[in-house]
């Protein structure tokens, strides 16, 4: 069985799960909505609201990766579903890239509810020139940021302690990814006064990141899940 | 000589440099004794 | 389990006792040049002080973070697997979060005297920050329970890509926030009697970082064999219980 097999497999998988569970829809939406609204209760400020709102979008981003790579990887260890695969004799490069396209998937839904939030809520303005911009900043940093929680969510799958260590380890790594998408957004949506031409560099980083992670993953996340 | 304002801090530097090597050496040594007398056999002929 | 009367110092040997006096020497020129006997700065005035401390310290963090990530990659590599690795990663983090706190602690008092705020988002101090949150992360990968080899080829992972990390965390700060006025001041010209208590800084710190890696290893050796130790225990008393006549 080829790897590309096992991905679809494992990605249609766990979408699958999701559709039938709905735990995305019915929890994690309404938590990153409530938390663009707690930030709206914090900054109490309209044009403060409008100027960080892209930073605001991707920082509401992060806090949900937490949770949905926990979920994600809480449907393998559960009747030890991972180990099944193992023993199976199935690449687990295949696994990561599957695993990886269903976070992407995911994750993809979350951040066009959170980049609409910002649009409503706090006023965020769309220039339809940055739009190929806009387009391609959610791709990568969204390959990236799956690539990564995969990783470290195969990384403290099944361990004691997870639900505090994944945020201590995932939140550090992926502050590139945090830095290089919001200011590539604000170039995309023009806030502040910046200019599309100003993000494209951003996103070289962030194509660099996702190529990072996507390779190490791929031939790290073997080792990570043999117990 | 430490003469200006800037006394404190210097002097601070140097207490929470050499207090943390200390801490973290004395520690060790602790340590080292109590697992030490843990190990009867395995003890390792570093002496 | 008799007691040893050696185990006053179970983890020294002739080399490391003659190592830990030369650090305890250099610990001691180090306090003798840098509080008293060198000159102070024209500009920072005896904020350059603190220099003494917060460049060597900086030093052994980020010579600790290489040598954890050289010996997790050679614990990875099949043909030089060998748990020794492991632990030396293991005690450099240690000790390298150690120095890595000294720094910021250190590297933010002189940034009160000499550009007047604790801290500055400059992508040095930003990536050191970084450096540090992460290895604490490694540290508590270690903690997490399993086999040695579980412990050893998690954290042999994390410690790598760790490694790969922070070039892009580095890069991505400096893009973020390219002028950093105040770092001209920092490193300008040390001369003479300066230089050479930076040198003192720098050879007694090292000392001192190989004593305490060599030191922590062993520790971790120990608890190693205890922990194999109690395993063998167990199973020993195990077999007992089925031997027992009844």
């Amino acid at each position: 069985m080829s790897t590309w097999r096992v991905a679809r497999l494992v990605a249609g998988k766990d979408l699958r799960i999701e559709w039938r569970s709905r735990v995305m829809v019915n929890q994690v939406l309404p938590f990153a909505a409530l938390v663009m609204v707690l930030f709206a209760f914090a900054l109490d400020n309209d044009s403060v609201l409008t100027r960080v709102a892209p930073g605001l979008v991707w920082l509401a981003t992060m806090f949900c990766l937490l949770v949905v790579v926990q979920r994600l990887f809480a449907v393998e260890t559960a009747d030890g579903a991972l180990d099944a695969l193992r023993v199976a004799g199935v690449h687990p490069g295949g696994i990561f890239l599957g695993k990886a396209l269903a976070l992407a998937a995911q994750l993809a839904v979350l951040e066009l509810v959170l980049l609409g939030a910002a649009f409503v809520l706090y006023r965020a303005e769309f220039a339809a020139g940055g739009a190929v911009l806009l387009v391609t900043t959610f791709s990568t940093a969204t390959t990236g940021l799956a690539f990564v929680g995969t990783l470290y969510g195969g990384l403290a799958a099944g361990a004691k302690g997870r639900e505090t260590l994944l945020p201590l380890l995932m939140l550090p790594v992926v502050a590139p990814v945090l830095i290089g998408a919001t200011r590539a957004t604000e170039a995309a949506l023009g806030t502040g006064g910046a200019t599309p031409s100003e993000g494209w560099p951003w996103i070289g980083l962030l194509a660099l990141f996702a190529a990072l992670f996507g390779a190490g993953g791929t031939l790290a996340f073997g080792s990570l899940i043999d117990e | 000589m430490i003469a200006m304002l800037n006394a404190p801090y210097v002097i601070g530097s140097y207490v929470v440099t050499f207090g943390a090597i200390a801490a973290y050496a004395w520690r060790l040594v602790v340590r080292a004794r109590r697992t030490a007398r843990e190990i009867p056999a395995e003890d390792r002929p570093w002496t | 389990m008799t007691p040893d009367p050696a185990s006053k110092r179970p983890t020294s040997t002739q080399f490391s006792r003659g190592l830990g006096a030369a650090a305890l020497v250099g610990s001691a020129w180090l306090l003798l040049f840098g509080l008293f006997l060198s000159p102070n700065d024209r500009v920072q005035k005896t904020g350059v002080r603190i220099m003494y401390i917060h460049v060597p310290s900086a030093w052994l963090a980020y010579l600790a973070f290489i040598v954890t990530g050289l010996s997790s990659a050679a614990y990875l590599w099949k043909r030089t697997r060998s748990l020794r690795w492991d632990r030396l990663a293991g005690a450099s983090a240690e000790v390298g979060v150690l120095f890595m706190g000294i720094t910021l602690v250190t590297g933010s008092l002189w940034g009160r005297i000499s550009w007047g705020t604790f801290w500055t988002w400059d992508s040095r101090l930003t990536t050191t920050a970084f450096l540090f949150v992460t290895y604490i992360g490694y540290l508590a990968v270690r903690d997490l329970g399993g086999t040695h080899q579980q412990r050893a080829r998690r954290s042999a992972v994390l410690a790598v890509l760790a490694v790969l990390e922070v070039p892009l965390v580095h890069f991505s700060v400096k893009w973020w926030r390219p002028l950093h006025q105040q770092e001209s001041v920092a490193e300008g010209e040390l001369k003479g009697l300066m230089l050479f208590t930076l040198f003192v800084g720098l050879i007694s710190f090292t000392l001192l970082y190989v004593w305490l890696v060599l030191h922590r290893q062993r520790v971790m050796e120990m608890d190693d064999a205890r922990d194999d130790h109690g395993l063998d225990l167990a199973l020993a008393e195990r077999r007992n219980e089925a031997l027992e006549p009844r």
